[in-house]
């Protein structure tokens, strides 16, 4: 049996040195336009909003707000746009989607860098993660538009028409890809609005498409906040609404849909078990734990946010877990040995840090490492609440951050029972090294998405999608292309 | 003794990502410096040669005193690891250094030799004058199944011994797998090994940061469940000072600052301290200097 007193000391004599990802080739403008019709135009609100680096708090740049009318131009934009797109041959507008995809790997350094400093999160990421799947997304779709008939095996479809897509903060341009790619290949045109917090990419994404010469009108990206998006969902000329974001405003857009013929699928948030059995690879268990809940600070709507551990195994998976929290490097998310960068924005960092004052109240067992935070910016380090009850909030409602929340479970049922006792069905995690529990298990969980001795894997091949409160229709892989098909 | 199973501790996927992900540690400037000065320091100067002689020997030592006398504050590597029979002229030429004589033994490389055999070696490489010893774990008994066998070897060497330390060579490049690499470290640290080694140089692959990830977690368990520490050395294959980085990162990240000295980890390695030596050099002048000025042997 481990002795839990033993602790490893990480205090070590021997730091890296910062290592911060040059910015010095990013030129980024004072003040972003909207994108309509291929043009940056300004937005007849005349109002602009700032955008800021969470991590310092300093204003990068001024980004247009879209009102009503600005919207209603963008959607006729797309209208005008959509007769000549929809009728290109398939192999014509996957040469639009290739240069998109190999104009972004050209650029993918300016684009990773924007997208740490726009949103928190660290470079190691953006860099080797976000901006590669973004290439990857728009690669693989690009292949699909002129094989749709493959897809869809005798069938007839067609592109459904004006797509209204609405994004995330968490992963802002690889949200835009997943939206984007697989619109433009079955030959829709959308309007995309980013979230307010993290426009730029987008924006510089709208610069590429321009100077990819996709036909004006084919692809619109306007700024603005949850109004704007209000906005964009009411539009009568709108055909398909695709989202992705909290659970809460997926409800507001269903209802706003309803009685529409507008098409919708929804994308929304997840409170995922991540189990652990007693024959697990603890080592790699720990690490699955560690990637699963405190990639990209927890802004994942498939984050392994609660941890269910086999009591039998308990302890020792909580010591594994303590010394590599000790481990995790915490700070400025353009230097290249971050592992934990800047909450998103002062709003989430006050609803992340509600949940921890909230542990801390009912007495649970809050496990932070010791870490030193920057002055200035949103932070909240690396935290693991432990020994929770299924009835706490901790467990059951998404916090959106990097909060672990653990429980323990005897027998496999009653993992089972408490991994699906949620509202939520996006994604679990299960560690075991016997196959045959892995089948069982995964087969009886209620989740769009089970990874089986790792987590948090992503590819422009695999769709992904949830159960229950997490949404409906799925991304990416060919499941991906039917939101936007009707079939005739 | 505990009883031995082969059991799946190790998720492969996960100990490759692992790995992976240390080597994207970027390690620079001061850092670096300091990093490279601390892997001169745990350095196994090595030749293992048939054609090894003491004048080769003589040199060697010599070298591992004075790595490059123009670079200032130097430290001396950890130890010169030689055969048995080079083990008095290495003693003789290292004394006074604080730089240990390691010696091979048990009938390396293979292994395949009676116990009396491998029982005399070490005695033999012990009474020369040898403060360590590497010896080999009968693989092919490993494979077999027979782990009370390697247990039982493993603990007589270290009888043998004495007072001399004992690093055991899993040699996991003729292992099948993780958990086989997992189990022979178990079996060694709890027969009396001190250090649980990757290699003998002469199988390929030979130390990779796999399959010293996976022993790193074998120590870090042990170290957990009995308070006691033992020691890393990842042998061959390690030529390069930008690989040697991302194993001190690995033993910082794995196991913390205690087991960053050569008391606790050491890399078995004959040309790896001119790359360093190079890097170092570089770091003060700006430029790369030609191999030409850094002795070979």
């Amino acid at each position: 049996m481990a002795d839990k007193k033993i602790k490893l000391n990480f205090d070590s004599s021997w730091d890296y040195a910062p290592a911060p990802e040059s910015a010095g080739h990013v030129q980024l403008k004072e003040r972003y336009e909207l994108f309509i019709d291929g043009e940056f135009v300004q937005p007849k609100s005349g109002v602009y909003f700032n955008t800021i680096n969470p991590a310092t708090e300093e204003k990068i740049a001024e980004v247009a707000e879209a009102n009503t009318a600005d919207v209603d131009r963008a959607v006729q934009a797309a209208r005008k746009a959509f007769g000549p797109w929809s009728k290109l041959s398939g192999s014509e507008r996957g040469k639009y989607i290739y240069r998109i995809a190999r104009l972004i790997q050209e650029r993918a350094r300016e684009f990773a860098v924007v997208e740490s400093m726009d949103g928190g999160k660290p470079i190691r990421e953006s860099r080797d993660i976000d901006i590669p799947l973004v290439a990857g997304h728009f690669f693989y779709y690009a292949g699909w538009a002129d094989k749709l008939e493959y897809a869809f095996p005798n069938q007839k479809v067609e592109p459904i028409g004006v797509a209204g897509q609405i994004i995330p903060w968490n992963f802002p341009l690889l949200m835009a890809a997943w939206k984007l790619a697989p619109a433009l290949a079955t030959g829709n045109t959308v309007v995309l609005k980013p979230a307010e917090t993290t426009p730029l990419t987008a924006m510089l994404l709208a610069e590429l498409i321009r100077d990819a010469q996709l036909p004006k009108g084919v692809v619109n990206i306007i700024t603005g906040a949850g109004k704007t998006g209000a906005d964009i969902v009411a539009h009568k000329d709108i055909d398909k609404i695709a989202f992705t974001g909290s659970t809460e405003v997926g409800k507001i857009i269903q209802r706003a849909t309803a009685g529409t013929d507008k098409k919708l699928t929804l994308e929304l948030g997840g409170k995922a078990a991540h189990i652990i059995f007693e024959d697990a690879a603890l080592d790699q268990a720990v690490e699955g734990v560690v990637n699963g809940i405190f990639f990209n600070q927890g802004h994942v709507c498939c984050a392994g946010s609660r941890l269910l551990v086999q009591e039998s195994v308990y302890d020792k998976v909580m010591q594994k877990l303590r010394d590599r929290l000790d481990t995790l490097i915490v700070g400025d998310p353009l230097d290249k040995n971050t592992d934990v960068g800047a909450i998103n924005s002062r709003e989430q960092w006050e609803k992340i840090d509600g949940y921890i004052q909230l542990a801390k109240k009912a007495g649970n067992e809050v496990i932070q490492p010791k870490c030193q935070l920057p002055k200035k910016g949103f932070w909240t380090p690396p935290t693991v609440v432990a020994g929770l009850a299924q009835s706490s909030r901790l467990v059951s409602e998404e916090i959106f951050g990097p909060v672990l929340a653990v429980q323990t479970f005897r027998t496999l049922d009653e993992a089972v029972e408490k991994a699906n006792n949620t509202p939520y069905g996006l994604s679990a995690g299960v560690w075991t090294q016997k196959g045959a529990k892995i089948f069982e298990v995964s087969t009886r969980l209620r989740s769009g998405i089970v990874w089986a001795n790792t987590y948090n894997k992503f590819d422009p091949t695999s769709p992904f999608g949830g159960y229950k409160e997490s949404g409906f229709g799925r991304e990416g892989g060919m499941h991906g292309l039917a939101p936007y098909v009707n079939i005739k | 003794m505990p009883e031995f199973h082969l059991k799946s501790l190790t998720d492969r996927v996960g100990i490759e990502e692992r790995a992976q992900r240390i080597t994207s540690r970027s390690i620079k400037k001061e850092a670096k410096i300091d990093g490279l000065k601390r892997v001169l320091s745990m350095i196994d100067l090595t030749t293992l040669e048939g054609k090894d002689t003491p004048g080769k020997v003589r040199q060697l030592c010599y070298k591992a005193q004075h790595l490059y006398d123009s670079y200032p504050d130097l430290p001396n590597v950890a130890a010169v690891c030689v055969y048995p029979t080079h083990v008095r002229t290495a003693v003789e030429a290292l004394k006074g250094s604080g730089i240990n004589v390691a010696a091979v033994a048990t009938y390396f490389p293979s292994g395949q030799s009676s116990a009396e055999v491998k029982i005399a070696d070490t005695r033999f490489a012990v009474e020369e004058g040898a403060d360590e010893i590497d010896m080999v774990i009968s693989r092919g008994k490993f494979l077999a199944g027979e782990y009370n066998f390697v247990y039982d070897e493993i603990a007589a060497v270290k009888e043998a011994c004495g007072k001399a330390h004992l690093k055991v060579i899993l040699e996991t490049g003729e292992l099948d797998n993780y958990d086989q690499v997992r189990l022979a470290s178990d079996i060694a640290m709890h027969a009396g090994a001190d250090f649980i080694k990757t290699s003998t140089g002469k199988v390929q692959p030979a130390a990779t940061l796999p399959v010293t990830l996976v022993m790193l977690e074998a120590i870090r368990e042990f170290y957990y469940e009995t308070g006691k520490m033992i020691g890393m050395k990842p042998a061959g294959g390690i030529s390069n000072s930008k690989l040697a980085l991302h194993y001190l990162v690995m033993v910082k990240e794995i196991l913390g600052d205690a087991w960053l000295n050569k008391d606790w980890f050491r890399f078995g390695a004959s040309s790896l301290a001119n790359d360093v030596l190079m890097q170092l050099v570089k770091q003060q002048t700006g430029n790369y200097q030609s191999m030409d000025y850094f002795s070979k042997d």
